[in-house]
Order: C-alpha cells, then structure tokens, then sequence
C-alpha cells in the first residue's frame, strides 16, 4: 500500500505537534513500518480479525430496502456484526498489537460515541494490556451504556470537561496526557486523524473493508461497485472502504453529519462547509470561525461531531476523486427507522447518515446499477436517543 | 539587533540572567492585562510573553486552558491583541513575546501575521504545535522581522537541537517537563541534565530559556545554577491574576516579579543589593 514518506497527502497531513511528542512519534513511524509487511504480524492480526472480531463480514443485499427506493441493488458492507459492533476494531487490533510489539504497557485513547473506546478496552482486555479512555463529558451522557461497557471491559474512563466537552476535547486531552506519559504510554487514535503516521496507519488497518468488497462484489456481480458510500466524521470507516476502490471507476460519495442544516451553525460537515487549517496535527479543512478558533460542532451522532476530518479525506476532496456530501438530523432519523423496519437491521446513527444518502442515491439510479453502503455499526446505543428525538419532534 | 537580542546582551553585561513572564491576553479582561504588565516592568521582568488564547490549547495545564476559555469568552480578537501590544509598545521597550497556537496565525496568513505583529511591536513567537519540519513558510515570512522561538524538551536529540537551533532566533524555549503548562511542585534530575546537554550543544550560540511548570524563586534559583539563561514563569502569575482584584493586580505581580527576579543575578549583585 502506498506509503507517503513525507506523511502528507497533497498538502494535508504533516506533523504539528509539540517537541515532547516527537521522538514517540518517530518511535511509532518506525515501528509501524517494520511491521505493517511482516509475515508473522499479519498472521497474528488476521488470526484475530478471523477468529475474534469475525472477519469477513457479510456483503448483504438489502433486497427490501432497494425495492422500496426503486433504483439500484443496494449492499450493506455489515462492519456493524463485527465484535463490539462497529468497524473500529479492525483498527484497535492493528494498533494494540503493535503497541505490544513496542513493550508499551500502557494504552490511552479518546472516543465520541465510545465505539472506539469499547473496541480499545476489548483489544486490550485480550492481548493483555491496561487502557484509559478520554471522552468528552457530554459524550458520557448521551453514550453513557458504552461508558458501562469500557468500565466492565477493565478501562478507565476519564469524563473530559474542557471545551465543548465532545470528542476534540477528549483529543486534546488524550494529546495531553500522552505528552506527560510519553515514555510509557501508546496513543491508540481510533480516526484516521492526527500527526502522520496515524492517518495512514489507520487507513492501513481499515482498508480491509474495502479489500473485502471488492472479493465479495466481484464473486456476486463479476464486477466493481458502481457506487461507493461511507460516513465521514474523522472519516476512519470511509477511508477504509474507499481506499482499495480508488483506482476502480466507482462513483465514491462520503456523508457528513448536517446537523441542523449547513446554513445553521449546529452541524459537523468539515469538507462541505470547513476551510484549511492546523488543529491535532495535522493540516486538513476544520470548522472554525474568522480568527481561526474552532468552532463548535454539532450531530445527532456522537461519533461524528468533530469539526476536523482526516487529511486524505481534504486531499480526496480537492482532487475531486471523492465527492462529499451531508445528511440532516431530520433524514438520519428517517433512514434508521427505514432501515430499522425494511431489513430488520438497527444501524447506528453514524451509518444512518451513509443509509439516508443512499436512499437518495437509489431513486435516482438505474436498477442494473448497484450500491455498497458501509454499515460501519450497529445502533443498540443510539436507541434512547432516537426515541428522545422522536418523543420530541413528535413523529413515530 | 532586535530587542529580545539586546536584552540578553545587557543582562550578560551586568552577569544576570533573564526572568521571562507569560501571562494570557484578556484575562480576566484587559485592564487586568495592563495593570499586570505594569506590574511586571515595575518588578523587573525582563521579557514579556503575551498569551493569545486558542480554542484547543492541547500543550496547556488546565490554569492556562481556563485562562484562554475566559479571554476567548470576554471577546479577545485577534486586531484587539494588536491594539493591546500598540498601547504597551507606546510605554515600554521591553521585548514582547507572542505565544499562541499555529492554526491562530496560519489562518490569517504567516506574511500577513507577521507583518501586523511586527508592526504593533512584538519581537518574537511561540508555537508549541509548530514542528521545525512544518515550518518553512514560516520562518521564510518571519525572517529579518520577528524571532522564531521554537521549543525543545528534555527527550529532544542532540541532532534535532542542533537542527532546531538553526530555526531557532532570540532564545532557545526547553520545556522543563513532561507534560503540560502549569504549577509543578517538583524539580527534575533529568530538567537539569537537560540544561546543561542543551547549552554543551548550543554553545553560546543562542540562550536558553527554561520554561514549563516553573512557580518560585528556589526553582527559578536553581534552574539558573543549572545553567539556564532565562527562567520562564507562566501559571503562577495567572494564579495571581485570578485571586486578586483589580486594583491590586499591579501592586502583586510587582512584588511576585521582584522576588522572582532577584534569583537571577549574580551573587555579587544580590548582596551588594542587601
């Protein structure tokens, strides 16, 4: 796979990062290039993802949802059956065994809506490694059954009460803490965000999804997608599935969380209403105000309410290979329940967003055309907050 | 020669070393601001570093991220901090230092920021999220106008000091810890280890300034003994600021400064001042 030596993707990416962290991040660069194409680390990696995080997941056709919308074959990429159910521990494996080839005894992550942090705990708890997990406080409340979770699975949960108490804020202080701890400590990013080598090395260990679409569509249609969605908050899932396909002429859409509307200030769309700027790292589009501060972002999913986004996504976007689209509080909801009552399948508001442009999509397409959504988690933990959305806005 | 130059070449005259108070711009307000510069020029500062606030400070202790929240939610903006330099420009010649975050003058515009900073009166700039890799376009906006004060930690490589050294323009910043800013009760081996690697490689070339988790004159004393040539204290003045009310913030910091201040002159100076 390819490997930006310089860690910048066109001009996104880099390394912004206090002195401190420097010899950690060259330590983690070497380290990850010596293993990425070892024999042994692959076999051990693909030992797990095979046997405990249940790996290849399913292409599904999701006949009833394509005939409701008339148009295209739609397929689900089903990361949400995945152990922990949700795509990121294909990354938390990857990274936790490095971080074990390292000696590093020590793990600390950040999460949003606490997917990461639960598949973290769990690639700890197995390979036998102690984690503590940052999370904004905020987070802790509308994701409290996965802050249950990491605390069952032996991690420790720090609630982060700085800023706007989400999942930036719960990135500076993991940032902060590793720069305290740095010779003990490992920094497990769950997003394919950060200094380089994270967006790669992210990327790299979510590029099985995209590798395994392209088998399993290839074994059902004796060909590639047509069309391609993913989520896009840091955009690990999207970049993942879409990376393997970049070369196929596949029409490549990520979904960002609109909020309330783009026109509103309550919505994370960094690509679709971002501009360039510096913030964990990394150089990428960011929601920010005219001073350069960055502004605060909203979602009905945890998980994307981030105002930056990974820098291959900025790269993907300029060169125009990518196109970045956005779905509305408002349509997330309508596409969970779609989903919920078609398929039988709750997706996790995340992945309703990728769900409600695909919706979109289908009606337009032609019916030999087919679509693969990347179901990046399922919704157990969304259920409540759903049901408050519904109780509220007065809609069943 | 730019102020920050000069200062340290007076002190070397005078065989003293050179106490560099941080405070945060707008914190709790600027009358606060200005009544704290005074009272830091009365107690002998040396050099001022004022702090912009940034929304994600991820190298700052929770005294300095409470400060910038404050600011930001008092309503400093970036043409009101030049506004703020101007006026202290207009009073003094001390050497006024910006310390911020790199998204802060990226956004702008590295020329464009430079130039206004230059142009309100400040000789130098902190930012602890610039890397020395990323910062060519930088340094090239910044050459011949404004010192670039870049940072190293005591696990920095002698090959990396001596290659940051070279971006490296008015003094050297060491950060005194892991970790971040803040009040630190302890004093490290290794800090001072760092201290005297650091000035073996940089030779005289440039001074080194000590910074990060400094609080009292026994620490400033000792970094000193260790070899630094200025002593960074940040957290403690805004500890200061923040208990006290406005008409004695100058009256305070002035006799924080003086105690600080007299830890970093010779021994000769310090009893013929008795």
């Amino acid at each position: 796979m390819k490997y930006p030596k310089d860690g910048r993707f066109g001009e996104y990416g880099g390394k912004y990062i206090p002195e401190t962290l420097v010899p950690a991040i060259e330590e983690l660069e070497e380290n990850y290039i010596k293993f990425k194409d070892n024999k042994e680390f692959k076999k051990e990696l693909d030992y797990y993802l095979k046997q405990y995080a249940g790996r290849p997941t399913p292409l599904y056709y999701a006949k009833n949802l394509s005939e409701k919308c008339g148009g295209a074959k739609i397929y689900l990429k089903r990361e949400d059956l995945l152990h922990g159910g949700a795509h990121k521990i294909n990354n938390t494996l990857g990274q936790a065994l490095l971080a074990k080839k390292m000696h590093k005894k020590r793990i600390i992550a950040e999460t949003g809506a606490g997917q990461h942090g639960v598949a973290t705990s769990m690639a700890c708890a197995v390979l036998g490694m102690k984690s503590e997990v940052y999370m904004g406080y905020k987070d802790t409340i509308r994701q409290k059954l996965n802050v249950s979770r990491m605390n069952m699975l032996g991690s420790k949960v720090h609630p982060v009460m700085s800023g706007s108490k989400t999942l930036k804020d719960a990135i500076n202080e993991a940032i902060r803490d590793w720069i305290t701890n740095v010779d003990t400590t490992y920094y497990l990013l769950g997003s394919a965000v950060g200094p380089h080598p994270y967006p790669v090395m992210v990327r790299d260990f979510q590029s099985v999804i995209g590798k395994e679409i392209k088998v399993q569509m290839k074994k059902i249609s004796n060909k590639t997608p047509d069309i391609i969605i993913a989520c896009v908050g840091g955009g690990s899932n999207a970049i993942g599935t879409f990376y393997p396909l970049i070369d196929t002429n596949a029409e490549i859409i990520g979904v960002e969380a609109a909020g309330k509307g783009l026109k509103s200030k309550f919505h994370s769309a960094t690509l679709s209403a971002g501009s360039k700027g510096v913030l964990h790292g990394m150089m990428t589009y960011l929601l920010q105000n005219k001073e350069g501060q960055i502004t605060e972002t909203h979602s009905i999913s945890a998980g994307l309410d981030y105002p930056g986004v990974g820098p291959e996504h900025a790269y993907l976007k300029d060169s125009k290979r990518v196109k970045y689209h956005s779905a509305t509080d408002a349509e997330v909801i309508d596409a969970f329940l779609t989903l919920t009552r078609t398929e039988g399948i709750i997706p996790a508001l995340e992945s309703a967003h990728d769900i409600a442009e695909a919706i979109k999509v289908a009606k337009k397409s032609k019916k030999s055309e087919s679509i693969v959504v990347t179901l990046s988690g399922r919704g157990d933990k969304d259920v409540e907050e759903v049901q408050n959305y519904l109780n509220t806005h007065d809609k069943n | 020669m730019t102020r920050i130059k000069e200062k340290f070449a007076e002190l070397d005259a005078k065989k003293e070393k050179a106490l560099i108070a941080y405070i945060m711009v707008g914190y709790p307000n600027e009358n606060a601001t200005f009544s704290a510069v005074k009272g830091l020029i009365k107690g002998g500062a040396d050099i001022i570093e004022l702090g912009f606030p940034f929304s994600d400070p991820l190298a700052d202790g929770p005294i300095i991220q409470n400060a910038s929240t404050v600011s930001l939610e008092a309503g400093t903006k970036i043409n009101r901090f030049f506004n703020i330099v101007k006026k202290i420009r207009k009073e003094t010649d001390i050497p006024l230092v910006l310390m911020t975050y790199t998204n802060i003058i990226y956004h702008m515009g590295y020329p464009k920021f430079i130039s206004k900073s230059k142009n309100a009166g400040i000789d130098g700039i902190i930012l602890p999220d610039m890397s020395v890799e990323e910062s060519k376009e930088y340094i090239a906006s910044a050459k011949n106008k404004i010192d670039t004060i870049f940072l190293i930690s005591p696990n920095t490589t002698k090959s990396r000091i001596e290659k940051i050294s070279k971006s490296s323009s008015g003094f050297l910043y060491l950060v005194a810890v892991y970790g971040t800013t803040g009040i630190k009760t302890k004093i490290h081996s290794y800090t001072l280890k760092a201290i005297r690697d650091v000035k073996k490689i940089t030779k005289g070339k440039i001074p080194v300034g000590v910074g990060f988790g400094i609080s009292t004159s026994d620490d400033v004393q000792k970094y000193i003994k260790a070899g630094a040539d200025a002593v960074i204290v940040g957290s403690a003045f805004l500890k200061i600021i923040e208990n006290t009310s406005q008409n004695k913030i100058e009256s305070r910091i002035e006799s924080f400064t003086k105690n600080l201040k007299s830890q970093t002159k010779s021994k000769l100076t310090r009893s013929y001042l008795k």
